[in-house]
This record gives C-alpha cells, sequence and structure tokens, in this order.
C-alpha cells in the first residue's frame, strides 16, 4: 500500500501497471490507442512515492531527486511566462518549498506529480509576476479523507502519461500554439479564434481524469 | 451550492478553462470561472483536463539549470520555516456567493453597498486588478437591462433567479459568455431578484442615448 512510503520505493518494486483487477469497471481504457510503457508509469508512480516520503519522513533525498527533475523545469516554464532568470530562480525555489509543505495535501487519485507542481508555479506566476489575487474554486465536500487508494492512483498516473504523449505526439505545429497558450503569449480571445489549436484533438483523444473526477464525487 | 448543479446548461468555453489552467486570464474572469466551477462538476472536471495539460507542458519545456546553491538554498528556506499564508476568512455555506466570490465580498446580499444603475437595476464592482472589470447586478424580477453590445468578452454568470435573452434561459449556475456580435436585452424572470455575477475586458457599448450618458457616470 502507498500508505507505507517504503514499500514502493524502488520502481521496481512495484506490480505491472496495466493489471487493473476489474476489466469490466473500465471499460473506457481499452479503447485507448496511445501505448503507455509500463516504465513511463513507473516513473510518475516513483514521484509519487517521492513526494509521500517528504510528507512523511521529512526524506532529504526522495526531495532532493524531485528537486533535480523537477526544478530545471519549472525555472524553464517561469522563464518562458516572463520572468527574468533571476526572479524564476527564486521563485522555483519558493515552488519547490511549498512542495515540501503541502505534501500532506497532494492526492495522486486527482493529479499526477507534474500536475500538481504546475499548479503551484502557475500560482507562484500570477502571484509574482501578475501582481493578481488568484480566486479557486471552492473545495468539494470529499467527506473523510480515505487513503487515496493505489489503483486509482496508477491509473490517473497512467493517463497523465498518455495525456503527455499525445501531447508530444501532436503536429509541431499545434503542439507550439498549446505550448504558447500555457506560456501566455495568446490571450484567451486569440486561443477563441485561434482555429489551429488542437482542443477539439485534446479532448476527444484524452479523456484524462473524467471518469475518475466523476466517480469520486458521487 | 450544489444543489442547481444538474440544471446547468451553459458552462465555460475551452478557451476561458485553458486560459484559466494556464494562468493568462484577467483576475476578474478568473473569479468568474472560479466562481462557475464552484457550482459545476463536468467543469471542474474539465479543468483538471487543462491543468494536466499544463503538467506535461512543463514536463516537456527544455530544463533550464538552477543555480547550483538551489537545492540546498531551498531547503535552508524550508528549515527557516516559510512564511505563514494568511489564513483564508471561514466560507459561509447559506449564501447565494460560492466561496472565491466570499473572498471578494464583504456581507451578504442585502447587506452589501449596492448601488442603482437605472431601470431598477443595482451594482457593485469588486475590487481585481485593471485589465478586466467585474461586478454583481442586481436586477429585480421582471426587469430588463438596457440593450447593450459589447467590445471584448462579456461573462455573465447567474448565482440567484434567471435571466432570458435573445440567446436563451440562464438560470443559477449558467454563465452566458458574449463577445462583440452579440447584442442582448436580459430580463430577470419573475419570481426572485436576479443576482449576477458580470466581468468584462471592455466597456460595455449602450444602444441609445441615456444608457450612453449614464454610462459615463457609472462607469458599466
Amino acid at each position: 500500500m502507498l500508505t507505507e512510503p517504503n514499500a514502493l520505493r524502488k520502481a521496481d518494486a512495484l506490480p505491472p501497471p496495466v493489471t487493473y483487477g476489474d476489466h469490466k469497471a473500465q471499460p473506457v481504457r481499452k479503447t485507448r490507442n496511445t501505448k503507455v510503457t509500463p516504465e513511463a508509469t513507473a516513473k510518475r508512480m516513483a514521484w509519487v512515492v517521492q513526494v509521500y516520503a517528504v510528507r512523511d519522513n521529512k526524506d532529504r533525498k526522495a526531495f532532493a531527486e524531485l528537486f533535480g527533475y523537477f526544478a530545471p523545469r519549472v525555472k524553464s516554464f517561469l522563464m518562458k511566462s516572463g520572468a527574468s532568470p533571476d526572479l524564476a530562480e527564486e521563485c522555483t525555489q519558493e515552488v519547490m518549498a511549498t512542495l515540501w509543505n503541502k505534501a500532506h495535501m497532494f492526492d495522486p487519485t486527482k493529479a499526477s506529480v507534474s500536475t500538481w507542481i504546475f499548479t503551484i508555479a502557475r500560482n507562484r506566476k500570477i502571484d509574482i509576476l501578475r501582481k493578481q489575487r488568484r480566486p479557486e474554486p471552492e473545495d468539494l465536500p470529499w467527506g473523510p479523507e480515505a487513503e487515496p487508494d493505489q489503483v486509482e492512483a496508477m491509473g490517473l498516473q497512467q493517463e497523465t502519461e498518455q495525456l503527455g504523449q499525445a501531447l508530444a505526439t501532436l503536429p509541431a505545429e499545434q503542439r507550439k500554439l498549446i505550448e504558447r497558450a500555457y506560456f501566455g503569449e495568446l490571450t484567451h480571445s486569440q486561443i477563441a479564434a485561434e482555429t489551429g489549436l488542437p482542443l477539439g484533438t485534446i479532448k476527444s483523444r484524452i479523456r484524462l481524469a473524467l471518469d475518475r473526477l466523476r466517480h469520486a464525487m458521487k | 451550492m450544489m444543489n442547481d448543479m444538474k440544471q446547468i446548461k451553459h458552462h465555460l468555453t475551452e478557451p476561458l478553462l485553458m486560459g484559466y489552467a494556464a494562468g493568462t486570464l484577467p483576475e476578474a474572469f478568473n473569479l468568474v470561472v472560479a466562481t462557475h466551477i464552484s457550482m459545476c462538476d463536468s467543469c471542474r472536471a474539465a479543468l483538471a483536463e487543462y491543468d494536466a495539460v499544463g503538467g506535461e507542458v512543463m514536463l516537456d519545456s527544455e530544463p533550464v539549470d538552477v543555480a547550483e546553491d538551489a537545492l540546498a538554498a531551498t531547503l535552508a528556506m524550508i528549515d527557516g520555516g516559510l512564511p505563514a499564508e494568511k489564513p483564508m476568512p471561514a466560507r459561509a455555506k447559506d449564501t447565494v456567493f460560492p466561496g472565491p466570490l466570499q473572498d471578494y465580498v464583504n456581507g451578504d446580499l442585502d447587506s452589501l453597498k449596492w448601488r442603482k444603475v437605472g431601470g431598477g437595476v443595482s451594482q457593485l464592482v469588486l475590487k481585481t486588478s485593471k485589465d478586466a472589470s467585474v461586478r454583481l447586478l442586481r436586477i429585480p424580477a421582471g426587469t430588463a437591462v438596457p440593450d447593450h453590445g459589447h467590445r471584448g468578452t462579456e461573462l455573465t454568470l447567474v448565482l440567484q433567479g434567471a435571466f432570458t435573452d435573445e440567446e436563451d434561459r440562464f438560470g443559477a449556475g449558467d454563465v452566458e459568455v458574449a463577445n462583440e456580435d452579440l447584442h442582448h436585452t436580459p430580463v430577470a424572470e419573475k419570481g426572485v431578484d436576479c443576482i449576477c455575477l458580470a466581468a468584462t475586458d471592455a466597456p460595455l457599448l449602450f444602444n441609445g442615448l441615456v444608457p450612453r450618458i449614464a454610462q459615463k457616470f457609472i462607469g458599466i
């Protein structure tokens, strides 16, 4: 179980990610045509385990590994969003420190570690670069916090990997448009007017998290 | 707050969801988006997708070297204790204002300092960044808002009651996304007052001289 961080410390200790137990409960996945390797999912699950190690044991080694992988990408995102190198460096360190502090709020059945860190970085960007408040939606009344289910968590990690692969295999021009939208080079009206933006493609090819979220909200 | 969600018919557009996930919308629009998502499960799920897209875009961006002592500096920051985040004020449950909106208004419907804008309609402008504006509108049941067009984008989210315009009927939780092609005259339904949260990134254009003069003074 993921409640014991050490049990999943090594990626190769993971069970094969394609094992869902009950295939009938997961009919949507059978229609997917993007292949996701077990290694790619294992890598994402390893990040989850590292966040858990930070949360439960204040594990500096696990944090250093997350830092080594994510900090240069957070910095890149912030610089592409318009931050100077110095400001991006400072914000990146704050984002990673926030990861440490908010590790208890991470839920791998609702987000991949990459998604979660992105949202922290994005909020920091709005705060620092745009100097605005960020209104956040009301939290859902989830009821008593159950320990996230591992099969569900793995399914979500896998779907996010699938999303990443689908993005990576978009035609270069379309991918560029998506990136520009996230780096703030397109306003929402430009996004709306941009016929080359593959929003429909994203929606139809990847039904990421929808079923899970709906399931979780029942 | 969740009671009406099954009846929501008019949702956020994909560009708005993407812009909210990317963090590139004006604060006024973010407030409308966050408030609608608080009332709408399907848009909440769609937002999770766009957040995930952002995460993948970030993962794929060319890594940029961080400072040599970045990890040590971050650990020192952690050891020193991060500045405590401002605790969010407790959010009320029995109000027409979903959580994100409560952070911008002081009180409930009847305790707010509404300003009359003519025709029985009242408004309350909320404080956000200047790149767009957002206001609460209180339209008495059965009343029309003057016919107006838009230069930019106008988002109107119904919090209570309902209005009907040339496009459709909009009830609690519904959001109308209007652009410069739409000239409309929203009419509040009979029954309860219609309370809306309306954001625009350009001044509205009223048809008719009197509203246009009034506009100068009231800043719609």
